[in-house]
């Protein structure tokens, strides 16, 4: 069912379990704080970083840069290991490989990289706006909010993926599905 | 030190998303599409087994909960919006940045509209914080918490849905 080298879904899904538990362990006891796995308050960082090289001010009295705090923390660089961990596990097994826009897409959008580039970018303003708006996303909410079982992180995953279900839904047509 | 910390998980982090082969767009819009369960066994097995070892040692004592609060206006409208990116997108946050790395360059393009999304979200934010940022709010909740059973309870009945679920997945082979 996987391609060559890569592991199983729940084999791969369970050992992440143990990482988000041992690193929540291992930061409470030398950092004081437990830190659990997230991903999208890096991009209000990140673009706190940016902006401040631009207008300083601006970035200096938004009262969300200054709640989130612009600066590079443990989540930045946790982001910026998810490349990296990708990159060593992709070159390992040969599966690394250049693409500038994804088959599924082509076939839907056959108009070239700027195409997608257009919808990658669009795109992602949209989910991030919304992630910031729900206070987390996939990461933050749905694995180590619900790992926690915490009311927001159910909800917020639920929303997630009604909304993407019927967006893809609406973007790609409805397909006879496998169990029917 | 934390940052040491934060890299060192993250390069772990993303070896397993892509080992998980969770990364890829084909199988986050396989997932929305209803074409492909990859990603949510690899998300589910993940919080089951965060779930029991989280509590384990939140009731040994040796961790504390970091429950974010519950703003049912914020997350269902938030969730929602989110969704609509997701699948136009074809990645998460967390994922954008993996699939980079396994040389997916148009995430790049998907980074990049996060970022500006991110700036955009914090011009609105003193708005939205006196609206839907306060409508619902219900504080740190947990299911635990909502409905008065023990954590355990909660947990047990998570693992006997997923677990139909997987064998459900793995009978119609998605």
């Amino acid at each position: 069912m996987s391609s060559k080298g890569g592991w199983n879904p729940y084999l791969a899904g369970a050992l992440t379990g143990v990482l988000a538990v041992v690193s929540v362990l291992v930061t409470t006891q030398v950092l004081g704080k437990g830190q659990y796995l997230g991903a999208s308050t890096t991009f209000v960082r990140g673009a706190g970083l940016v902006e401040r090289q631009l207008a300083p001010e601006r970035v200096a009295q938004n009262d969300y840069f200054v709640k989130e705090k612009v600066k590079v923390d443990w989540q930045m660089m946790l982001v910026v290991g998810i490349f990296f961990g990708a990159l060593l596990a992709s070159a390992g097994d040969g599966s690394f490989r250049k693409e500038y826009v994804p088959p599924m897409w082509r076939e839907r959008f056959p108009y070239g990289a700027w195409c997608r580039a257009a919808g990658a970018f669009g795109g992602g303003v949209i989910a991030i706006f919304g992630a910031r708006l729900a206070g987390g996303c996939p990461s933050g909410h749905g694995l180590s909010g619900v790992m926690q079982l915490s009311l927001s992180g159910l909800v917020a995953l639920v929303c997630f993926m009604v909304a993407g279900i019927f967006t893809a839904r609406a973007i790609y047509g409805g397909r006879n599905y496998p169990w029917t | 030190m934390d940052l040491v910390f934060g890299l060192i998980t993250g390069i772990l982090f993303g070896f397993l998303l892509q080992k998980g082969r969770v990364l890829r767009f084909e199988k986050q819009i396989g997932f929305l599409r209803l074409l492909d369960m990859t990603i949510l066994k690899f998300m589910l097995s993940s919080i089951l087994v965060g779930m029991v070892g989280i509590y384990l040692l939140v009731d040994l004592g040796m961790i504390q909960l970091d429950v974010k609060s519950t703003v049912l206006g914020a997350q269902i409208i938030g969730g929602l919006i989110f969704g609509v990116g997701w699948a136009i997108l074809g990645f998460c946050p967390g994922t954008a940045a993996g699939a980079l790395g396994e040389g997916r360059i148009h995430a790049l393009w998907g980074i990049l509209g996060m970022l500006a999304g991110a700036a955009l979200y914090a011009e609105v934010y003193p708005e939205l914080r006196e609206t839907l940022l306060k409508w619902g709010v219900f504080g740190k909740v947990t299911l635990p918490g909502l409905l008065q059973v023990n954590h355990w309870v909660v947990i047990g009945g998570f693992f006997f849905a997923a677990m139909v679920f997987f064998v459900w997945c793995e009978k119609k082979k998605l």
